[in-house]
């Protein structure tokens, strides 16, 4: 598989209709641009929020001392001081937990999950707790917490360090998960995520940390929570993807730009709120669609999705609605081709587009 | 049982007009049926012979019910009388009249029949190519059958699947699937392909498009715009309408200082309980509807064997969207208020400008008004609806010194133009209906009632 190439990010790239789905972009950014990776991003992004609201802080394994497994929180102990940096223990369900309370209390916690495979202890505090607390509390009380974790495979990674986890969550009201896949849109949207007054899981794919790069606004910026960005204008199908995936599918459908054929990528950005309008308007356009997610395909975000259009845009369709995502097995192999197995090659994306563009 | 109205759940059979056996041209009445809203003869949608009634005058359904079976005239060409029965294609073709929307029903007695062999077609499909369908022992040659109901049972293509997007638009474009060639994969029929046969193509030379520019054609020199079928539509009904009613013109100004004020009292609170922006069209909508009901020879249409007077008034709304003009239509204007007529018509603007209009809001209109005004216009002489009697502008409205009572008084004033086919109407009628517009809006002030 070719590796991801540096992306140059949309803005201020002279291409109309870019951010069609005007979503109001740019709330506060300032004048000029910094180029940095995914993982510089999180880190920048952290780093701002801490300096301008003393509220804010953040907990996890490693976030301290070792400053993040990644290195995104290197010297946030020495900077901000262990009451706002907390080391915490191999105990996922107390992170969470203690993070509930604290923000329920009036702090912002963004407590980090090391790897997302390591959340499940945390479930419940997630599902039962944080994301039910303003209803169960009639509204008395609401948990503006940020739960952060890198997910996702192709890093050899192995059983434990590649799982994606969005479906898992994705079923529950009042929980907000957020999957952005390029450096901008990890700043506006984990901004936006930090200043929510409710819990929002913030999904870092772990492959694109340092493989992704591009222009970053420097100053307050937010993007809003629940709008997709189509990130590549098309006419004869749509591709609806997030995360890693993403730049592949559009490596894939600017390849196929050049054999002739026009694919629009739209990036969800957003897995919960959906934005069912950036969605519906483009297969009403392309009257195709072709969803591409690493996660498993059996109740994964493509089959909500896929429900989605069906109910909504049926008498659109010119073609079947074709998922393409990663196989129903319990976990992604550590052998190369196992590991190359589960991953979808941007081969497979391209042949996938190609057949339903020429269906 | 065909929908009578968007509301209208069922419907009652009053009269057959045809009887089993009979003959019936393709959109010739041949039932009468009556509902809570309407009676109609509905046409048939085939030219054929009646088969069976299925349901029995007086007898009420819900709409979508099967009611009669009508043989196809085309397929009886085609098929022999006796192995008509296990030639899957002549069932298929056996239409029968009930909601086009859903895949054809049977009635009992024949549904299991139908669905079996239509299963029977469906099974064999990739074996079409061999031109024959064996059924009960017998075989029955399978001849490629002209274009008639959509399917397109053509050995090469892909028939019996199509997808919902093509179904819907061949429906709204009247594009038989049959006759396209599919470029999908398989040859299969794609949206596009569909989009791409409903273009017309290039202008018949007998079409009335009036006279084509005399010189040369389009060079490097123009931007050449191709005819969309929308601007082709405009294009032919304007010509029609100019070469066919002799157009005369006449206008009045109108003083609406206090119909100004008056909308301008209410407009917010009209807004906020309604959604709907309160502008001065449903005022003038309503004055011109209680003035065509005083001089009911502007709502009419020009015939040769007469004038038709309408009963009801019919109001269009000339409507500019992009790169087109549409005229939908507020129905018994007679019957509605200020306020229902603001109603009604907000609605059909914003689906005009959504593009969302549907034929029915498009037709049945016999007078139309021409709110020209909001885009700056004081002065314009439209042109026509093919088949109506007047059309009626509203001008901007612009403060004017005008004398009242031997002094100058600033007033609010308002050209209105009207446009009639001399055919209908003389000088006379026509000023005097404008001038009772006139007065009935110079009388409408903030003591009226919505």
């Amino acid at each position: 598989m070719k590796t991801v190439p540096e992306r140059a990010q949309h803005d201020g790239e002279p291409v109309p209709g870019f951010n069609a789905s005007s979503d109001g972009e740019g709330h506060g950014a300032g004048s000029g641009t910094q180029r940095l990776s995914n993982h510089e991003a999180v880190r920048m992004t952290l780093h701002d929020a801490m300096v301008a609201d003393e509220r804010v802080m953040v907990m996890g394994e490693d976030v301290g001392v070792r400053g993040n497994v990644f290195l995104i929180t290197t010297g946030f102990l020495e900077e901000f001081g262990p009451k706002r940096v907390l080391d915490m223990p191999l105990a996922e369900a107390s992170i969470v937990g203690i993070a509930v309370g604290m923000a329920m209390q009036g702090l912002r916690p963004i407590a980090e999950i090391q790897f997302a495979d390591f959340i499940y202890p945390a479930f419940s505090q997630i599902v039962g707790e944080a994301a039910k607390t303003r209803y169960r509390s009639n509204g008395d009380y609401s948990c503006p917490l940020v739960i952060r974790t890198p997910y996702g495979g192709g890093v050899h990674g192995a059983l434990s360090h590649s799982v994606s986890i969005e479906a898992l969550f994705y079923h529950v009201p009042g929980l907000k998960i957020v999957a952005p896949s390029t450096p901008r849109d990890i700043k506006g949207l984990l901004t936006a995520a930090i200043e929510d007054p409710d819990p929002v899981l913030f999904l870092e794919h772990k492959k694109t940390y340092r493989s992704v790069k591009g222009e970053v606004p420097e100053g307050h910026f937010t993007i809003p929570i629940g709008k997709a960005d189509v990130k590549k204008i098309g006419t004869q199908a749509t591709v609806v993807s997030y995360g890693y995936n993403l730049h592949q599918a559009l490596d894939a459908a600017e390849q196929l730009e050049a054999e002739g054929m026009s694919l629009e990528v739209i990036d969800l950005r957003s897995i919960r709120p959906m934005d069912k309008t950036a969605i519906l308007t483009s297969v009403r356009k392309t009257r195709k669609l072709l969803i591409i997610h690493e996660d498993n395909k059996f109740g994964g975000i493509g089959a909500e999705i896929s429900a989605m259009v069906s109910e909504e845009a049926l008498f659109d369709l010119d073609a079947p609605i074709r998922r393409l995502c990663g196989p129903d097995v319990p976990a992604m192999g550590y052998a190369k081709p196992l590991e190359e197995a589960f991953m979808i090659s941007t081969e497979r994306m391209r042949d996938a587009m190609q057949a339903l563009v020429r269906f | 049982m065909p929908q009578l109205g968007e509301t209208v759940t069922e419907g009652t059979v009053a009269r057959w007009l045809k009887k089993p056996g009979e003959n019936v041209d393709k959109y010739e009445a041949f039932v009468e049926v009556s509902t809570d809203k309407v009676n109609a003869d509905v046409p048939s949608p085939v030219a054929g012979t009646i088969r069976e009634l299925i349901v029995a005058e007086g007898e009420t359904v819900p709409t979508g019910t099967p009611i009669a079976i009508i043989d196809e005239v085309a397929v009886l060409r085609q098929a022999q009388p006796d192995d008509r029965a296990a030639h899957p294609d002549a069932v298929l073709r056996q239409t029968q009249h009930g909601n086009e929307a859903s895949p054809p029903q049977a009635p009992a007695a024949q549904r299991d029949d139908l669905a079996a062999q239509r299963d029977d077609v469906a099974a064999q499909r990739d074996d079409l190519v061999t031109l024959s369908v064996s059924k009960g022992g017998g075989t029955a040659a399978l001849t490629p059958p002209p274009a008639a109901n959509g399917y397109n049972n053509a050995p090469s293509a892909n028939g019996l699947r199509v997808s919902p997007a093509v179904r819907r638009l061949a429906r709204e474009h009247a594009v038989d699937i049959s006759a396209v060639s599919g470029t999908g994969a398989n040859g299969r029929v794609t949206a596009a392909d569909i989009v791409a046969a409903a273009t017309p193509p290039v202008i018949p030379s007998e079409a009335p498009f009036g006279r084509a520019v005399e010189g040369p054609p389009p060079t490097s020199q123009h931007t050449l715009i191709p005819l969309s079928p929308a601007r082709r539509l405009i294009a032919r009904r304007m010509v029609e309408s100019k070469q066919t009613a002799p157009h005369a013109w006449t206008m009045v100004e109108v003083d609406v200082s206090d119909l100004w004020a008056w909308r301008t009292a209410v407009k917010d609170a009209f807004e906020r309980e309604h959604g709907v922006k309160l502008t001065l069209l449903p005022f003038f909508m309503f004055a011109v509807t209680e003035a065509l009901r005083k001089f009911p020879l502007m709502n009419a249409s020009f015939h040769d064997a007469g004038i038709a007077v309408h009963k009801h008034v019919n109001l269009g709304i000339a409507t500019a969207t992009e790169g087109n003009l549409v005229v939908p239509v507020v129905r018994n204007a007679e019957e509605r208020s200020i306020r229902g007529i603001a109603i009604v018509a907000g609605a059909l603007i914003d689906k005009a400008r959504r593009g969302k209009l549907d034929v029915d809001d498009l037709n049945g209109g016999t007078f139309t008004v021409n709110n020209n005004g909001a885009s700056g216009s004081i002065l314009s002489a439209p042109i026509l609806v093919p088949g109506q009697a007047g059309m009626v502008t509203m001008e901007s409205v612009v403060k004017r010194p005008v004398v009242r009572n031997d002094a100058i008084a600033i007033r609010s004033m308002m050209n209105v133009c009207l446009s009639l086919d001399h055919r209908v109407v003389d000088g006379a009628v026509a000023i005097g209906f404008l001038g009772d517009l006139k007065k009935r809006l110079e009388a409408m002030g903030p003591s009226g009632a919505l």
